[in-house]
């Protein structure tokens, strides 16, 4: 914890530490009723795992300062179910599976990544919005789940990771994947 | 969105600020009362349980003009009335601003009711010298100030929304807690409620009501919803007011907030003579919210 703020200082957006977790303040509203004291009420994301919550904090509530550090770095392999990844001066981290969650398909060779680090943990791994994943499994022209509107069938990318694509695509094909959803997003043709 | 778009957007609203002000002092001029500027930068700012200051360079900016307007009221002005900014720390929100507009008037020989009728027949005379103004987007909200007003007790309306009697039971958070969440929200959009005989703990500077010091001569009007304006039957006991000065003192210094000198020019006013008075201070702000229907200060205040 590298310093203090008090209730405020809280505004949209302000990252603290709170209960030793760090948050971001995602809505804010200040009350003061009459003669009596502010309160500042506010939902708080956790930094860590996304969950969410609805506080009311008084005047004299004070937070930390969260000590959060940003590193963009570059994916090298993985033993397992931890995951190597290498900063400009070719320090190594290792980030385990659960906390890439369903990034760690995503990944690539040399991919540059922004990692978040917590207390100089790694708690959160931002990708390249779009990466390029080829296509294992699926069925050739499958009639798919037609409920949505949008005709798709499963598919299987290279690694392991489900998800459904529309029915023109076909194994070995090279497709893009929002990191942002892990759904597909386009067909990129080869020539 | 640019600076000059936004700024043009507001038109309307200062246009109609601009004819509430000039409705506000016709209908103080017309009853005989004298439009008074006290000091803005201050030596001592009013000492309040959980209102804090502005420093300014060795002073303070004032969070409300009343020290200096009982001053003029002891010193023989029996009606006053003035309009001019004063400033919060850290209040800041849709209905916050650390800086903002209020209007605050005294009566001598008045109490907290005689001020209740005032601010009703003041709010009624300003909607309707201003119902016509409304341009584009902005249509005066009228009827929430001329419809029938609903006044009740602060322990009637703490009984039926949130199940408990603040008086007998007297809590500060959780009368703060149900005053916001269960009591505010329950008021009717359409009109304007005052809300009167608070508990003594909540009396700030008003006295005690005369034959039951559990309740303080202190009432809050809502107007569809939005807290607006404070009156109290003044308190003019010296002695009582050098009290509560200390006590809100030590709570203050307990908690970590900013303790104030005690204002002896005003407590020498108080012991000398000031009259049996009614105040009140409205929110201008606020009133331009009601008025024109918004629902945040970010509609209402050109520069923030």
């Amino acid at each position: 914890m590298a310093g203090q703020y008090s209730a405020g200082d809280l505004r949209k957006g302000l990252k603290v530490e709170f209960e030793k977790r760090p948050y971001v303040v995602t809505e804010f509203n200040f009350v003061k009723p009459g003669k009596g004291a502010s309160i500042y009420n506010c939902r708080l994301k956790c930094m860590l795992d996304g969950t969410t919550m609805q506080r009311a904090f008084r005047a004299n509530d004070v937070f930390g300062v969260p000590d959060l550090e940003e590193k963009t770095m570059r994916y090298s392999y993985n033993e397992g179910d931890n995951y190597i990844f290498m900063d400009v001066n070719f320090e190594q981290t290792t980030i385990p599976a659960t906390v890439l969650g369903d990034s760690r398909f995503f990944l690539f060779e040399d991919c540059e990544v922004t990692v978040l680090f917590f207390n100089n943990n790694p708690v959160e791994v931002t990708l390249p919005t779009f990466v390029e994943k080829v296509i294992a499994e699926t069925q050739p022209g499958a009639r798919g789940n037609t409920a949505a509107g949008n005709v798709t069938k499963p598919a299987k990318i290279v690694g392991g990771y489900e998800l459904p694509v529309p029915l023109f695509v076909n194994e070995g094909d090279t497709i893009k994947i929002d990191t942002r959803t892990g759904q597909y997003s386009d067909r990129v043709l080869r020539r | 969105m640019h600076e000059r778009e936004r700024l043009a957007a507001l038109a309307p609203v200062l246009r109609l600020r601009s004819a509430v002000n000039a409705a506000i002092r016709g209908f103080f001029l017309e009853r005989d009362f004298v439009e008074v500027e006290t000091p803005v930068r201050v030596a001592v700012p009013a000492m309040e349980r959980h209102i804090d200051a502005e420093p300014a360079g060795g002073a303070w900016l004032r969070t409300s003009p009343e020290l200096h307007m009982k001053r003029l009221l002891a010193a023989g002005l029996p009606r006053l009335f003035q309009i001019g900014p004063c400033f919060r720390h850290g209040e800041r929100g849709d209905r916050h601003n650390p800086e903002y507009s209020m209007l605050e008037w005294y009566r001598a020989g008045a109490d907290y009711r005689v001020m209740l009728t005032e601010i009703e027949a003041l709010l009624r005379h300003v909607a309707l010298a201003v119902r016509l103004r409304g341009e584009g987007a902005l249509k005066v909200q009228d009827a929430i100030f001329t419809r029938p007003w609903i006044v009740e007790s602060v322990r009637d309306v703490f009984r039926r929304e949130a199940g408990w009697d603040p008086v007998a039971d007297y809590e500060e958070r959780r009368f703060e807690r149900d005053l916001v969440e269960r009591v505010e929200p329950s008021l009717p959009r359409d009109r304007c409620v005052a809300l009167v005989d608070y508990p003594a703990a909540q009396g700030a500077l008003a006295r005690l009501k005369p034959g039951d010091a559990a309740l303080a001569e202190r009432w809050e009007v809502y107007a569809g919803g939005l807290e607006l304006a404070n009156a109290f039957s003044e308190l003019t006991d010296a002695a009582e007011q050098r009290r509560r000065f200390k006590a809100w003192g030590g709570e203050r210094r307990a908690e970590g907030s900013a303790v104030y000198p005690l204002d002896e020019a005003f407590l020498a006013a108080l012991a000398a003579g000031m009259p049996p008075s009614g105040g009140v201070a409205l929110g201008l702000d606020r009133l331009l919210m009601a008025l024109a229907g918004l629902a945040t200060l970010d509609d209402v205040l050109p520069f923030r």
